[in-house]
């Protein structure tokens, strides 16, 4: 079963770390990463630019219109993901715990995925 | 556990907007700060134990405004503080009031607290100084030794802005669009002069100055986040980013200054680029083109470059021709110079060169680059005389080194003429 571990952060507190904060977490990050990877459960992972570099299309009318920023304004932002390969919710959640012990606040959400081509055909 | 310096970087990031508040319920400057420093000093007892609250700006506004408040009645009555627990315990409650406190006003408290550096009568480096001591909360002497003063020196300096700013009497109402318009534009320039004061430092004060970079970048970011849809502070986050990108490779092990052409690109910072570029791209988007945006566009060419011959100078020629007529100014055309010598050699260039001395008499670049395309065209004698103007206007050693090389190869190649 695959899983999205979608990563929820303030924005605003993580790009306050200093340069040591930011390295020390993706440090620990890395070796989780890294065991997951040998165990051959990990997909495609992405750290996404700050938000303000977001632009949002919005569909539902026609033309689409065009804004600068993120989707939704709230308080902690869509920061990044990592997508697991895993038997059940239980080691979804464990990897999601473990990453979370790596980079303390904010939140995951664990979601699995209906579709997926990770070749992108 | 290395806790504190989390809960340090949740105190950082809330700064400008608790301050901001802060400033709008009490309408003074000292006591806002007093009432965040408080709050932050109740913090750093309260969240170890109970964890972080989920929004760290509502909570220090709260406990800050309450504190002050107190502080206020007790002079007045002698009563006493409320118990800690309380305060530690403080649920729903806190963002209800933070809310109210807050609620919507949030975006021009933030820029009013900004805007309040810019006071036209303070010179840049008060400006500077007064915006990282009260809006990024540096210390007086983290602030002092990057300035090489005092620090007694610098306190004096920041409360005396500080009076300044006191009986300029921004006004507390909600600014109307032109009005907001003007201080966008101001806070803008104030947050540029922040970077430069440390991205322009070399040798022993470039660490000192870092800090300085990283802020005007982290508040020009919070900016943005205020004002998504303005291209000028997407352009000027993106200039930031670009320059800030080129950190590691801009300084020799010397703390000498290395050109643009002779960096080491592979030191780059490629994440920095790239939100640098995707800025720059957003901003190009709304055709509403400034001084900021074209020069985040110029920078964001020689970023695209892998090699310093591969940089696309007749893009950079137009860039700067376009800055050229929004914004006229002699350096500006001395810099194009450099694009047309690089696209049409240094004949073209010079012609472009030539007619500016009388009103960059005082720029070190002018006369180094000058110096530069005679050499390049072989008059090494004018060349010369004008690498000694250069060298009496540098205004660092290592400008000085840098012009000083071109001399000394103008004397060993004279020297190698009359041997040979």
């Amino acid at each position: 079963m695959h899983y999205a571990i979608l990563c929820y952060h303030s924005e605003e507190v993580v790009t306050a770390w200093t340069k040591e904060q930011n390295e020390e977490v993706m440090g620990r990050l890395e070796k989780v990463r890294q065991r997951i990877a040998k165990e051959g459960k990990l997909g495609p992972v992405a750290r996404l630019l700050p938000t303000t570099a977001a632009t949002t299309l919005r569909k539902d009318r026609d033309p689409p219109l065009i804004l600068d920023g993120p989707f939704a304004e709230t308080k902690e932002q869509f920061l990044g993901f990592y997508i697991v390969d895993v038997a059940d919710l239980d080691e979804a959640l464990g990897i999601a715990r473990e990453l979370g012990e790596a980079n303390p606040g904010g939140a995951f959400e664990v979601r699995p995925l209906a579709v997926y081509y990770p070749a992108g055909v | 556990m290395a806790e504190i310096a989390w809960i340090h970087a949740a105190l950082t990031s809330a700064r400008p907007q608790a301050i901001s508040a802060l400033l709008r319920y009490f309408r003074d400057l000292d006591i806002a700060e007093e009432a965040y420093q408080e709050a932050c000093l109740r913090a750093l007892r309260t969240w170890p134990q109970n964890g972080p609250p989920r929004d760290p700006a509502a909570w220090l506004i709260f406990v800050g405004r309450n504190v002050a408040l107190d502080q206020v009645r007790r002079q007045k009555k002698q009563e006493a503080l409320p118990d800690e627990d309380r305060l530690s315990d403080l649920g729903d409650a806190e963002s209800e009031v933070a809310e109210q406190l807050d609620g919507g006003h949030y975006r021009d408290d933030i820029l009013r607290l900004l805007f309040i550096c810019c006071h036209p009568d303070l010179p840049a480096t008060q400006q500077v100084a007064l915006a990282l001591r009260i809006v990024s909360g540096l210390s007086v002497k983290q602030i002092a030794r990057a300035f090489l003063v005092g620090e007694s020196a610098m306190e004096q300096r920041i409360t005396r802005a500080k009076a300044r700013v006191a009986a300029a009497n921004v006004p507390f109402e909600t600014p109307g669009p032109v009005e907001r318009a003007e201080r966008l534009a101001a806070v803008a320039a104030m947050l540029y002069l922040v970077f430069n004061e440390g991205y322009s430092a070399s040798g022993a004060e470039s660490d000192r100055r870092r800090p300085f970079s990283e802020e005007a970048i982290r508040l020009t970011r919070l900016l943005l986040r205020l004002f998504q849809t303005e291209p000028e502070i997407m352009g000027l986050l993106a200039l930031m980013l670009l320059q800030h990108a080129r950190a590691a490779a801009r300084l020799d092990a010397d703390g000498q200054i290395v050109l643009l052409d002779d960096q080491n690109r592979k030191l780059w910072d490629r994440e920095l680029i790239a939100e640098g570029l995707a800025l720059v791209d957003k901003a190009m988007r709304h055709r509403r083109p400034g001084p900021y945006q074209i020069q985040a566009a110029i920078a964001g060419v020689h970023s695209r470059a892998p090699r310093a011959d591969e940089t696309d100078w007749a893009q950079i020629d137009i860039l700067y021709a376009t800055l050229e007529h929004i914004q006229p100014s002699p350096v500006i055309t001395l810099n194009r110079a450099v694009a047309i010598a690089k696209l049409r050699g240094p004949e073209a260039a010079l012609v472009i060169v030539e007619p500016l001395e009388q009103q960059l008499s005082g720029y070190f670049y002018f006369f180094g680059f000058k110096g530069w395309l005679l050499m390049q065209l072989g008059r090494d004698r004018e060349a010369r005389t004008t690498f000694d103007r250069a060298i009496a206007l540098a205004g660092s050693a290592s400008e000085a080194a840098h012009i000083r090389q071109h001399i000394d190869r103008l004397m060993r190649e004279s020297g190698q003429v009359a041997a040979g």
